[in-house]
């Protein structure tokens, strides 16, 4: 395991001087994709300006449930790029390289590359973070759920994001319908999940539990439910979510017949 | 001009070519549909005086979902390539000019994936959908003359968009490496074009500053004539909205263009 640690270490501090090569271009890519994302919020701010509420929830509040969405959905998106490219690594053949080595093709991938760009939605999301967790009383207990939920929500993007890499086993392109649920997921995760319909909130909760990971848990914090146990487990889910998306990809891998490249 | 229909016919069967991609890409804009639909119904229900009616906003959110591919997102990654290793150059030697075959590319590039994908998109949104969830489709036009109106939009929408990506196209001259630039007009574009959050509903203090942007003519003022926000008599200005524009990104495509050109070196080997 420290082995595995430290070889991952190696493999992100490769993947960030590789980045920094082109330090102009890499700055403004940043500010870009930091321009990209704030102006989401703007436009969520724009929207409570015109309508004061959203279904009884505050701007702040959501700021809360946002940044959540935001912070998680940016590590795992950054951690995740070599499942993202995986069609591209799996035409090409170079899976199979991978596989000739002597460590899991799991951890080949994740160590691929840190993409740094996503910086920007983190700063972000962070910012966002802020400003909503100012206005609250904060507990240890409420903390811990903060932690708990970006870490959860984090686990299931990943684990999204590894389901969409394992259909490239089975139909060698990377299916656009994944985007439905990886962007979209973020998209409409960085909203209160109790003014969507209820076939869309069960959705989400039984099937990607990313009402379970972040939603619950937000309402807690913001004070809105005593912490229960649907609250405290909640983030659990998350981290079964990517453990099932594992397994599946190990059935690919074992599905898995070269390009013949 | 024989030579600029060449190079839109052959893009365009170039194009039709990815339906799968269209498949998948369909199923993904529905479901960002019924989330920004859900989302303003939401707003709505606090409030009863919005500047544009629900029904109107709903239908406003389809039509973008439809043709959202008309939005310059990213430049041509062919046109970014030949500028990449050079070969341009050899653009330069063909007996046609430049900035009007990048401007005849990208006519096709904005039209052949938008078709693929609006067409099935209109029949969910107006049919399957009112079917499943009434109140919440594309209602059609309110008349003949919004109709007409609305074909004769999309089409400046299509020609302003072409002129903004062969803009792009111009920028990669000096930015190479990066697609920093692209990037940022591509966000300017999707976000004050009115694909996240409908033009209308923006602070009014913010709006003038909205509708001057060329962004508005691409999604949101051909939108607001199809479902009569607009009125069919008021279409001829968004029409004329849309060419002026597309004629000014003309312009200053061209000049940047000529100037980029001037100072273009060509490495041999």
């Amino acid at each position: 395991m420290r082995d595995a640690l430290a070889l991952y270490g190696r493999y992100v501090a490769i993947s960030l001087r590789s980045q920094l090569v082109y330090r102009a271009t890499f700055m403004m890519m940043t500010v870009g994709h930091l321009l990209v994302t704030a102006i989401e919020f703007f436009g969520i701010w724009a929207l409570f300006s015109r309508f004061g509420t959203l279904g009884g929830w505050s701007l702040r509040e959501v700021a809360l449930i946002y940044g959540v969405a935001d912070i998680a959905f940016a590590i795992a998106d950054a951690t995740g790029r070599g499942f993202n490219k995986f069609d591209r690594i799996l035409k090409a053949g170079d899976f199979d390289r991978m596989l000739l080595r002597p460590r899991s093709p799991v951890l080949q991938l994740l160590g691929y590359e840190l993409q740094l760009l996503r910086i920007g939605r983190l700063s972000q999301g962070i910012v966002v973070l802020a400003w909503a967790g100012s206005a609250l009383a904060w507990t240890p207990a409420t903390a811990a759920l903060l932690l708990a939920s970006i870490l959860g929500t984090t686990c299931a993007f990943l684990g999204l994001v590894i389901l969409q890499a394992t259909s490239a086993f089975w139909t060698i392109e990377s299916l656009e319908v994944w985007n439905a649920f990886t962007y979209g997921g973020n998209y409409a995760m960085q909203y209160p999940m109790a003014i969507y319909q209820r076939w869309f909130q069960r959705f989400f909760t039984v099937i990607i539990p990313l009402a379970l990971t972040g939603y619950y848990p937000a309402r807690a914090i913001l004070g809105r439910d005593a912490i229960g146990a649907i609250h405290v487990l909640g983030p659990l889910a998350g981290v079964a979510f990517l453990a099932v998306a594992l397994g599946v990809f190990r059935i690919g891998v074992r599905h898995h017949a070269s390009t013949g490249t | 001009m024989m030579g600029y229909a060449a190079i839109i016919a052959a893009r365009f069967r170039a194009l039709l070519q990815y339906r799968a991609a269209a498949l998948g890409g369909l199923f993904t804009q529905i479901f960002f549909g019924l989330v920004r639909i859900m989302i303003l119904r939401a707003f709505y229900a606090a409030s009863s005086h919005a500047p544009i009616s629900l029904a109107n906003v709903t239908g406003y959110v389809w039509l973008g979902q439809a043709t959202l591919l008309l939005l310059p997102w990213r430049a041509d990654e062919d046109v970014a390539e030949q500028i990449r290793t050079g070969t341009v150059v050899y653009e330069l030697t063909r007996p046609l000019d430049l900035w009007g075959s990048w401007f005849a590319r990208s006519l096709a590039w904005r039209t052949a994936p938008v078709f693929l994908r609006m067409l099935p998109m209109f029949v969910i949104a107006m049919v399957v959908v009112p079917l499943v969830a009434p109140g919440w489709e594309l209602a059609p036009p309110p008349s003949v003359a919004s109709f007409v109106m609305w074909v004769a939009c999309f089409a400046g929408a299509v020609i302003l968009s072409a002129a903004l990506t062969a803009l792009i196209n111009v920028t990669m001259m000096w930015t190479i490496a990066g697609d920093g630039m692209p990037m940022m007009i591509g966000t300017l574009a999707t976000m004050f074009g009115g694909l996240v959050i409908p033009l209308p509903l923006f602070p009014d203090w913010l709006k003038p500053v909205l509708y001057a942007l060329p962004f508005a003519g691409i999604l949101d003022l051909p939108s607001r004539v199809f479902t009569g926000d607009i009125a069919a008599t008021q279409a001829v200005l968004v029409v004329a909205d849309q060419l002026a524009w597309a004629l000014v990104l003309a312009l200053v495509g061209r000049w940047l263009l000529a100037r980029g050109l001037r100072r273009l070196v060509v490495q041999g080997g």
